[in-house]
Formats: structure tokens, sequence, C-alpha cells
């Protein structure tokens, strides 16, 4: 099947997602998000989350039917979100697909979420040169990996030791008094400020690290020395310059993303850097990945925002692959798993 | 008219072909004990119902579903997935509470069994439960400690009341222990005849999310 129907369900965080696509096109992208509901508490709950999907999945159906002009009966099949993610969240998704499969007679894919973040790129883009090396960075993940065929072989190269990036930018948006999530207001906030103004740490830089985490991340210790060096200036009684240290923080980020995700491409021999997750959104990553990417030939594919945040389109573009590459789709007991592995793309 | 019965709001996830006239039959029924498998057991069991009863999706005329209470995550994998199918077939959902058809099996179809507590395991030393008396539903559905409870019963059933009965004080006995698919397809029967409207599957949580909202940052510096 060249350019098969996919329908993509998508529920491993706070966004019941829905999309459909036919081949590298997309038909619907319809996402419900519970994120209003969790700001109060700082930080995604998974148990809002779970009963905010189970609430959304049949009315978020319905739109992306809709908006697409296609009913269930003419997809070739349906994918969904198996892993990785929260454990009560991924399984109102892989039910409601089972549901759906059941229903309509079609086979259902159990895909991994990373890879769908890799995929996505390929409706906005076209067919992704392989190999390629994807850069995937949101709240919950901050990984670099080596894509040889995306419907079959994702190798890790890397990932974070301790927070994700978009963590990171939470818990610096919550020192700074900005709203959750932060990427958003840091992003913005990060405009009116001196990148420069304050030398932040970059985690896992120094010749010692490189040794053992070349492609690893850490996140941590830069989000602690923002909070020393905020304190400071409270207990100094001095103002403390939001957009300075959003813009310095939010350069600390982008620095060692773009320099370690094209480090792995050079190192691999690579001439194409994917880019997804929600951080992906970021300007900033956006704009340092392309310009030091100029400097070694590299090309730089990012999805536009509104596909770089948790979506179904993403989901059902992976599957249109698995389905195009002749895969088997998944049995009807496929489980759900909060800690899918990076190398399986399907269950 | 047949109709497709879930419910996986105890550890049993219950799959079930009945068919509904003026009486009630159960066809092809499931019941897999395994408290952490609801996601990948129910689908398979429903595929297996439908076969045995020789019937594909298009053949229902509803789907009932049991809204708990029960532990959050399981009872969302039978609500979701009865809601999905619902939808797709264009027929009717309906709700049945979960401790009701315990009550209905336990109390509704022989005279003077006298009051009876249904109690399911609601986890953290809780139970969620209510009381019946010939099939009609007289205190609950709550949850709370078992030893906590003062409740003038003859007997107790079900799941959490064979876990907690040392504690309940009362005669517990074995039988129904899960929510029978008879049952919820009795108590649905009315509305499957009627052919009501289709119902929303709201479950019964009775338990708000366990979330704080945070404080103030921890300072990281003394």
């Amino acid at each position: 099947m060249v350019e098969p129907l996919v329908l993509g369900i998508e529920t491993s965080c706070d966004e019941t997602g829905i999309g459909i696509v036919r081949g590298y096109t997309l038909l619907a992208d319809a996402v419900a998000s519970s994120v209003d509901e969790h700001a109060r508490f700082g930080g995604v709950v998974p148990e809002v989350a779970s009963r905010a999907h189970l609430e959304a999945m049949v009315p978020t159906m319905h739109r992306a039917l809709s908006d697409a002009g296609v009913a269930l009966s003419d997809v070739d099949a349906i994918a969904v979100t198996a892993g990785p993610g929260l454990a009560g969240a991924l399984l109102v998704g892989v039910a409601a697909a089972k549901g759906y499969a059941l229903a309509a007679d079609k086979p259902v894919y159990g895909v991994n979420h990373l890879a769908a973040h890799v995929a996505v790129d390929t409706l906005e883009h076209g067919p992704l040169p392989e190999p390629a090396v994807a850069l995937l960075v949101s709240g919950g993940h901050s990984s670099l990996l080596l894509v040889d065929d995306l419907s079959r072989d994702v190798v890790p190269l890397g990932s974070t030791i301790d927070d994700a990036a978009g963590e990171a930018f939470d818990k610096v948006a919550r020192l700074l008094g900005l709203p959750f999530p932060g990427g958003p207001p840091i992003d913005r906030a990060a405009r009116e400020g001196d990148p420069d103004a304050i030398a932040f740490p970059r985690g896992l830089t120094a010749a010692k690290d490189l040794a053992a985490h070349r492609f690893d991340f850490s996140f941590s210790g830069l989000k602690t020395a923002v909070a020393r060096w905020v304190e400071a200036r409270q207990r100094a009684g001095e103002p403390v310059p939001v957009g300075d240290v959003a813009a310095a923080f939010q350069e600390a980020v982008c620095d060692v993303l773009t320099a370690k995700a094209l480090d792995a491409c050079r190192a691999r021999g690579v001439d194409t850097l994917v880019i997804g997750g929600g951080v992906a959104a970021n300007s900033r990553l956006r704009a340092l990945a392309t310009e030091r990417a100029g400097r070694y030939g590299i090309t730089v594919r990012v999805p536009r925002p509104k596909l770089c945040t948790d979506n179904g389109a993403m989901v059902a573009a992976l599957g249109a692959r698995l389905v195009a590459a002749g895969v088997a789709p998944s049995r009807l007991d496929l489980p759900a798993d909060s800690a899918m592995p990076l190398t399986t793309v399907n269950v | 008219m047949l109709v497709l019965v879930l419910d996986t709001a105890t550890p049993a996830i219950t799959a079930a072909v009945a068919s509904v006239t003026d009486t009630v039959e159960v066809l092809a029924e499931r019941v897999t004990v395994d408290a952490r498998a609801h996601g990948e057991l129910l689908a398979p069991s429903i595929d297996a119902v439908l076969h045995e009863a020789g019937a594909t999706p298009p053949d229902l005329a509803a789907v009932v579903a049991g809204l708990g209470p029960g532990p959050f995550t399981g009872l969302r994998v039978g609500l979701v997935t009865a809601a999905a199918l619902a939808d797709t077939l264009d027929i009717p959902a309906y709700g049945v509470g979960t401790l009701d058809a315990l009550g209905w099996a336990a109390t509704g179809r022989v005279a003077a069994t006298g009051r009876v507590l249904v109690a399911t395991d609601a986890r953290r030393r809780e139970i969620y439960w209510a009381v019946y008396e010939d099939g009609k539903r007289l205190a609950g559905p709550a949850v709370d400690r078992p030893a906590e409870l003062t409740l003038d019963v003859e007997a107790a059933v079900g799941d959490g009341a064979l876990r907690y009965a040392d504690v309940l004080g009362v005669p517990v006995r074995d039988m129904p222990r899960y929510p029978p698919a008879a049952g919820l397809a009795a108590l649905a029967a009315p509305r499957v005849r009627e052919k009501a409207p289709s119902e929303q599957l709201v479950p019964l949580y009775l338990r708000r999310p366990d979330a704080v909202e945070p404080g103030a940052p921890k300072a990281v510096t003394r």
C-alpha cells in the first residue's frame, strides 16, 4: 500500500490527540488538551490527565473524522501510542484503539511515541532521508536517536541522565514566577534578555564527561545553578532580571542540545537532523540548530510547532510508514508499556 | 436483541454477549481474574465471546458497561472500550453500577435474603460498598475502611467482603464474588427494550485525584 489512510491515537501525557493521514499527507489533527487543569499543580497530574482522556476520546474522534472528511470504515489501519508515557493515560488510548478496531474490523498498530515524534516530520517535509539523526526534546524525554529505517530500526545514541529539557523549562519558569508549561513564557521572556548576561553551566560537556556521556544530556545541575543565582539576587534584595535569566538559561539548554545533536550527525556521517517534541517549538532551539548545522552542510528538519507537541497525527504518520512497509499489525492483547524502549518502533 | 456486556471495575475482566428479549439470556461469557491486565485482556475477551455467540459487532443492538466504582485505570479500560464500540457501531451505550450488578445477584433474584452488604476492593485498605435488599440499593455506593462501617446487614458478598471478612463482623458469602454479566444485562434490559437514548459512560470514581498544589519553590542554597 503506497498511501495508506491511517488514523492515529495519542494519549501518553496530557493531550488527547487523534490524527488522520494519507501517506505523507495530513488530513486531520484534532487535539484536546487538559493542560489548564494541571497548571495549578505545576506539572501534569497523571490521574487528572487520564480522566480527561476518557472524557475527550469520543468528541475528539468525531472532530478528526469530520475534519478529514472520512469515515472510520474508510481507514486502512488504526495506530496508537503504546508507550512510553504515563501508564494510566496510555491505557485509555490503547483500549480506545482496540474498541474502534474491533468495531470497524481494522488492524491496530501499537507504536512508540518517540518514533512518532520523528515520523511527524514526514507530513511537513516528505520522506525522511535515512539514516538521519533525531533529537527528541519534551517535558518527559530528551534523546538522540539514529534512525536507519523509521518503520523498523531506531538506535538510541544518548538521552538525559536526569531531568528532561522541557522539565527544566517548567522548573525555571516556576522560579521566575512564570506560568506552566514553562517553554512558551521563557521563550517570550528571553527575547527581552541577554543570553550572555549570566554564564550558566553546560551539562556533560566537560572532557571527562564526554568520554562516557558524549551524546547524553543533564539539565538538573543547570536548573540548580539558575535557582542559586536567583536566590542570591533575592537575598541581596536586588530585583531578578527575568529576561536575562530566561535568555541565559535557554541559551545553555539550546547550546548543549544543538552541539550534541550535530556532533552525533558528524560522528555517524549523517547529513539530516530531525528535531521533534514540545521543546522543538522553542524559537531559539530552531534558530541555533539551523545556524550551526549550516556550517557543516547538515540539513535541519523541524516540523511546525503544532506538530512538535503531542498529537495524533504523529502517531498516524508512523502508522502509515508501518503499513506502507508491510509491517504486521499488533495483536489484540497489545499492552501499554510506560517504559517502552526506544528500540521498539511498534509492538 | 444482542447486547455486549463489559465490566472492568474489579480484578475480574468480564465480557459477555447476552440476548435481551422478554427475558435475558447470557449466550457467552468470559471472566478472567487478573488485577493488572485489563488493558491486555478485555479486547481478546470481546472477540472471543462474539465468536462463541456466533455474532459480529454489527449484530449488536447495545453495549452495557459497569460504571464502577473500581480502581480507576482498569475501570477506564472498560468504559472507553464500550464508548468506542458503541460510537462506531452507532448503537446506544448504557451504564450500570458495578455494585448494583452484584446486589442484583445477591438479593434480587431470591426473596427474603435480608439486607446484604456488597463490597469490592478499593485498594489502600478500603472497600467500595453499597447495601441491598430485594434488589434495591439502600445505601452507598461509597468508599470507606471496612473496620469503620457500622451496618445493619445479614451478610456480605463480593471480592472486597471476602478480603476483609475478619474485620466486617458479618457472615460473608462466597458468591457472587465479581459482577455477573447476567446482572449487568438484566439491569440494563429495560433501557435496551425501550431503545432508550445512549448514555455518556461516566465512571463512579468516588475519590478525587491525588494531587496537591505546590508551595513556594524550596531554596537550593542555605
